[in-house]
């Protein structure tokens, strides 16, 4: 086990290398609201990060990560175009797994910059590449932006797309969601009942019956989603042919160049994911041009649904895979839509990762 | 050195306890004043009785400063993160009995199941600007049930007592709690989700895996067990 002197020795290190790349070093404090992460995160949140409050300030979390934090400070005060780089400890509650520390040091790096983004992702993944490099990881490499692009194009209701695109991070409510709006599992008799009740004798008389209004969720709202039940169930299914091509895309794992030419063919049935292959095919040139291999680069479609909820295109991580007991070295990818929810609506393109400084002493060998 | 076992302190879950025991030819009984917490068992030597307020015993149980305890299965799964690495569930005892589910107001007639909270969460906090609140003292339990299944949209807020007032009082839109009839929900015009059922709790003999079983503990244990018919 390395010692904390020679970790935090080690990050310095790896932030001098980003520093080296352009990046000016910010700080963030150890506490932070909770309301911001509440809001990100959900409740979850509070399972995974240490809460606690003061009666003046309210409740805080020990910061569970630089991301909101940096990215706060940057639509407060940063101008774009801006590098940054941060050095610190997140702290995790693992419940889940006993073994794996609560406390540890990242270090991180991201571009604020909207002029040229399959460079910037390119850059982001080529500096984290080269300084990993000695310590011959895998790079699993994925693309969010891609299956939002998918459900987008589905032939299907607003409503509908927008109920896969909320759990496009829950992959087992989303297969559910799916399954149901394709028609691939039969309507549970229940809703069926209550479906033919609506009809029978109407909303008014059915919420009525069913127990007087209580609560703040009121009357005209549980009406109108009875309306919205009653509508979506007149919608034809999404078709076959379309869930089997979204089932496709997502299960798509092929070195990079491959998946390509896969997803190329998809889009002539699935035309409305075309810009997403455009913008990573311009990626892969420009990873290419960083002296990345593509034709070794491993692209998993569904990589980063599960443990990456604010990541909305590019994702990458780097594994030991020799040591599938540690947690990835190293993860990082595009995150435009957090920057214009923490920044009130108006957003900046913006991509970057973090880096553990312990786990490539570990794996280095280092001390001993 | 003796083996310690705690038991719940007062009450029906007391009463039941050292019936249960009883039955399985083990007598344990309270000494002293009404008001002393001590207590004795019989029929097998070597056997501390701890008397603990049931909602305590999973903590005995996790520091291994008793070595087994009666407690209900959703206090254990509440309190202690990692249950199962930290005791073993020995005997389920037969009494006790009370669900924790998911309600919410009868009139939601829109609101069937978990998928429909879930929805019902969606368009609650477009429309209110806040997430749909659920009030409960469970949250590990909960929070894990709802991940599990996919919800999202809402957040956990603390009460500790009378639950079931907290929608009409207009601090929570839907409750997680203990119910072993139902009849305080449909009296507080609440009703479960089809398939809101959190755990099913049950008094429950617990083994402590953490604590000191050397020194004649393990001796006194298969004794008891034999008695008692357990299976290890």
């Amino acid at each position: 086990m390395p010692t904390k002197a020679e970790i935090r020795a080690q990050a310095e290190r790896l932030q001098g290398f980003f520093k080296g790349a352009g990046a000016v070093p910010v700080e963030t404090d150890i506490l932070q609201p909770a309301e911001a992460l509440l809001d990100l995160y959900g409740e979850d949140i509070r399972g995974r990060a240490y809460v606690t409050s003061d009666a003046l300030r309210g409740e805080q979390m020990l910061r569970p990560d630089f991301t909101v934090p940096v990215v706060q400070m940057h639509m407060a005060e940063g101008a774009a175009p801006a590098r940054y780089t941060y050095l610190g400890e997140v702290f995790r509650r693992q419940e889940q797994h006993p073994g794996r520390a609560s406390e540890y040091i990242q270090v991180g790096f991201e571009i604020f910059d909207g002029e040229n983004p399959a460079a910037a992702e390119a850059e982001v993944f080529a500096l984290f590449s080269e300084v990993l490099s000695p310590l011959g990881l895998r790079a699993a490499t994925g693309d969010i932006g891609l299956l939002l692009s998918a459900v987008a194009g589905l032939s299907t209701t607003e409503k509908r797309k927008a109920a896969l695109r909320r759990h496009l991070w829950r992959p087992r409510r989303f297969k559910a969601l799916l399954d149901r709006f394709g028609g691939r599992v039969p309507v549970r008799e229940a809703r069926a009942r209550l479906l033919q009740a609506l009809e029978a004798e109407g909303a008014e008389a059915l919420i009525g019956r069913a127990g007087p209004e209580i609560g703040l969720r009121r009357r005209d709202e549980v009406a109108a989603r009875l309306d919205a039940l009653a509508q979506d169930a007149a919608e034809p299914p999404i078709a076959a042919a379309e869930v089997a091509l979204l089932d496709d895309l997502m299960s798509l794992r092929e070195t990079c160049v491959n998946a390509l030419e896969h997803l190329r063919d998809i889009a002539v049935d699935m035309p409305a994911i075309a810009p997403a292959i455009d913008r990573m095919a311009a990626r892969l040139d420009a990873l290419a041009a960083e002296g990345i291999d593509v034709d070794l680069l491993d692209f998993e479609a569904s990589y980063g649904r599960t443990t990456m909820e604010y990541y909305d295109g590019f994702v990458f991580g780097f594994y030991a895979e020799a040591r599938p007991d540690l947690p990835p070295v190293a993860t990082g990818g595009r995150y435009d839509a957090l920057t214009a929810r923490l920044g009130g609506g108006t957003g900046v393109p913006a991509v970057g990762g973090v880096v553990r400084p312990e786990l490539v002493l570990t794996l280095s060998g280092a001390g001993q | 050195m003796t083996l310690k076992l705690g038991v719940p302190s007062k009450g029906r879950l007391m009463d039941k306890t050292f019936d249960w025991f009883a039955g399985h030819g083990v007598s344990i009984r309270r000494t002293g004043s009404e008001r002393e917490y001590a207590g004795a068992v019989e029929g097998i030597d070597g056997i501390e009785l701890v008397l603990l307020s049931a909602g305590e015993i999973p903590r005995e149980l996790a520091a291994g400063r008793i070595h087994l305890g009666v407690t209900g299965s959703d206090l254990v799964q509440e309190k202690l993160a990692d249950w199962q690495a930290r005791v073993a569930a020995l005997e389920p005892m037969g009494f006790g009995f009370a669900d924790l589910v998911i309600a919410v107001p009868a009139f939601w007639a829109d609101v069937e199941t978990l998928d429909d909270l879930d929805a019902a969460a969606a368009a609650f906090r477009a429309a209110h600007g806040h997430r749909l609140r659920i009030a409960t003292k469970y949250h590990r339990l909960v929070r894990e049930f709802l991940r599990e299944a996919g919800v999202a949209d809402y957040a956990l807020v603390d009460s500790q007592g009378a639950t079931e007032g907290t929608v009409k009082n207009l601090t929570a839109e839907a409750i997680a709690d203990i119910t072993s009839t139902g009849e305080t929900l449909r009296a507080n015009h609440l009703k479960i989700l089809s398939d809101g059922v959190i755990h099913r709790s049950q008094a429950t003999l617990f083994k402590a895996r953490g604590a000191d079983w050397d020194n004649g503990a393990r001796g006194v244990y298969q004794r008891l067990a034999d008695r008692l018919g357990l299976g290890e």
